[in-house]
């Protein structure tokens, strides 16, 4: 049942509880409903825990949900299991590779699993792709860190799926080799390929990511990192000034759209409705109202800003587990 | 098809590259191979025409088992090498378990069993691959160190009448039949005590306790309680037969992929 829309990924009410013994039920993952498009970078965040893995998991057709309907690439989860494992790429949280094996046998036992039409030709496309043509024979125990995350991807990638699944793809990697993994991603979101990206490292997913999810059991927000900032902080813009006269608040706070006006030392920070059109008419009458104007910008708040306060507003209310 | 000869093929290129794996390969048939061989020979020495034996040597209730053509001396080879059966059913016990051990527990500490979840293999072939790669090399090495072990008898000066009697249907189903049957039960039961535990030592070590039927027997023909003949090995292989549906329905039990992912900790 290969679906027409271009979503890649479409899930209702998908969840996911964990029975211990008879009585005891963990909810990994309460009622998610998501769509993501055909060459979306998505990016997953929640803490440790949040069931993010269980979610690629089931999305990937390796565990069954309790309730719910998920397609991916199509395919019903739960019903056409082979085919979403063949349609997918899937990095997981741990690289999971044969340590004894050289690398070229690693994926050549992954494209014969994969039934890879040119299995040589791919193997060799992305060991020199990534980097590891050079060591591909010598057996993946003597790798470092970085390059066993770069082979665990290329084996994600040997069938060419058009919907990647990175389950934490820089974790615990050196800086310089996190560049070259990130990238890689960019190289694949160029590509035309779905990701599904689940990670802890909040600034490579304002990067790379299309939209973030932010989960914790449940689906707390999702929107594009832009769309969040404003959602959750609104935009606020600094005039940075010479002197500031506490009396010019008022002045600025009676202009219509303005939400609010701050000042921080010899700065006033003003949440706005639209800083584009606003902003002339603030800088005006700082000017008449003789305020020396050293600079002026907005300020952007970190995905990890819109992380924290995602996650504290969602706790307040109770929402998640 | 295909998807369990990669999976053999990932087994053996992975698992012959540990030592342990090598050595209990290698060694284990080298010895109950040549420690037959051994007493055979020295028992056929220094008893020409088996002189020096006479009935009142061999146990009363093996004497019933013997062929009436038989010396008593001969009586007395076959009482000897009978003991020496049950080591040969002990082999396809014993590789099977180290190699499943190594193999399943192994897979389970480098996180590796996930990836190869994640691809299109099923259940069954993963599970026939993993099976076949632990019990082929087993069985294979078994069938092997019985035909050395036939064919060096007539050398070290064995009777027609011993060589007859271990080439006869009791070891014969034994090695041919028994040999199957044991290493099915032992890869099975591998992979159950592999869902429990961390340590491929561990795993080896508790599914080598299949070898405690096979030693209950040894003991029990040492002490003179049973007669391996063909009557009781038949019995034996019934038995296994119905212990190797047990640990099949267990093996698939445990080997699930939701199992494997969220409860082999």
């Amino acid at each position: 049942m290969q679906c027409d829309n271009s979503d890649m990924i479409e899930t209702q009410g998908l969840t996911k509880i964990f029975k211990i013994g008879k009585d005891v039920e963990i909810p990994a993952v309460m009622d998610l409903t998501i769509k993501i498009a055909e060459g979306e970078v998505f990016g997953f965040l929640g803490p440790n825990g949040a069931g993010k893995t269980t979610t690629v998991r089931m999305l990937t057709s390796l565990i069954g949900p309790t309730n719910g309907t998920a397609l991916v690439n199509g395919f019903v989860v739960g019903e056409e299991d082979q085919a979403i494992r063949r349609s997918v790429g899937i990095l997981t949280e741990n690289p999971g590779l044969y340590e004894r094996l050289s690398a070229r046998k690693n994926l050549e036992i992954f494209a014969k699993l994969y039934d890879v039409g040119d299995m040589a030709g791919q193997v060799e496309k992305y060991l020199k792709m990534l980097g590891l043509w050079s060591r591909s024979d010598d057996p993946v125990g003597s790798y470092s860190k970085g390059m066993r995350q770069k082979l665990a991807i290329a084996r994600a990638l040997l069938h060419e799926p058009k919907l990647l699944f990175l389950d934490e793809p820089t974790s615990g990697l050196d800086p310089e080799a996190a560049r070259l993994i990130r990238a890689f991603i960019e190289e694949l979101r160029d590509q035309n390929r779905t990701i599904f990206m689940c990670t802890h490292n909040l600034n490579e997913a304002d990067r790379l990511c299309d939209r973030i999810g932010i989960f914790k059991s449940r689906l707390i927000e999702v929107d594009t990192p832009q769309n969040l900032r404003q959602k959750i902080f609104g935009r606020k813009v600094v005039f940075h000034l010479r002197v500031v006269d506490p009396a010019w608040l008022a002045l600025i706070q009676d202009l219509s759209g303005v939400h609010k006006v701050e000042q921080f030392e010899q700065k006033l920070l003003v949440s706005l409705e639209d800083p584009e059109s606003q902003n002339p008419e603030i800088i005006r009458i700082l000017i008449e109202a003789g305020a020396d104007i050293l600079f002026v910008g907005e300020l952007r708040h970190s995905l990890e800003d819109i992380y924290l306060e995602t996650m504290r507003e969602s706790e307040a209310k109770g929402v998640g587990s | 098809m295909k998807h369990i000869v990669t999976i053999i093929d990932k087994e053996w290129a992975e698992v012959f590259k540990n030592k342990m794996v090598l050595f209990t390969l290698i060694f284990m048939p080298l010895i109950f191979t040549i420690l037959p061989l051994a007493m055979l020979f020295i028992t056929g020495q220094g008893m020409d025409d088996i002189g020096g034996v006479n009935a009142a040597d061999v146990p009363v209730e093996f004497l019933a088992a013997c062929d009436e053509a038989m010396t008593a001396g001969e009586c007395m080879q076959i009482y000897v090498v009978n003991q020496f059966l049950l080591l040969f059913m002990m082999m396809p016990v014993i590789i099977p378990v180290t190699i499943a051990a190594y193999s399943i527990v192994g897979e389970k500490t480098t996180h590796s069993l996930e990836p190869l979840l994640a691809t299109p293999i099923t259940t069954a072939e993963l599970l026939a691959g993993k099976s076949l790669a632990a019990a082929l090399p087993a069985i294979l090495v078994g069938w092997g160190s019985f035909v050395i072990f036939l064919v060096t008898l007539p050398l070290i000066g064995v009777s027609r009448a011993v060589i007859g009697y271990i080439a006869g249907p009791t070891w014969l189903l034994a090695i041919l039949v028994g040999g199957p049957l044991m290493a099915i039960a032992a890869v099975n039961f591998a992979l159950f005590v592999s869902s429990r535990v961390n340590d491929p030592r561990a795993a080896e070590q508790i599914s080598a306790l299949l070898i405690i039927p096979i030693l209950g027997l040894i003991f029990a023909q040492i002490a003179g309680l049973i007669i391996i003949n063909i009557f009781v090995m038949l019995s034996f292989l019934g038995g296994m037969i119905l212990v190797d549906i047990g640990m099949i329905y267990l093996g698939t039990t445990i080997f699930q992929r939701e199992n494997i992912l969220t409860r082999w900790k």
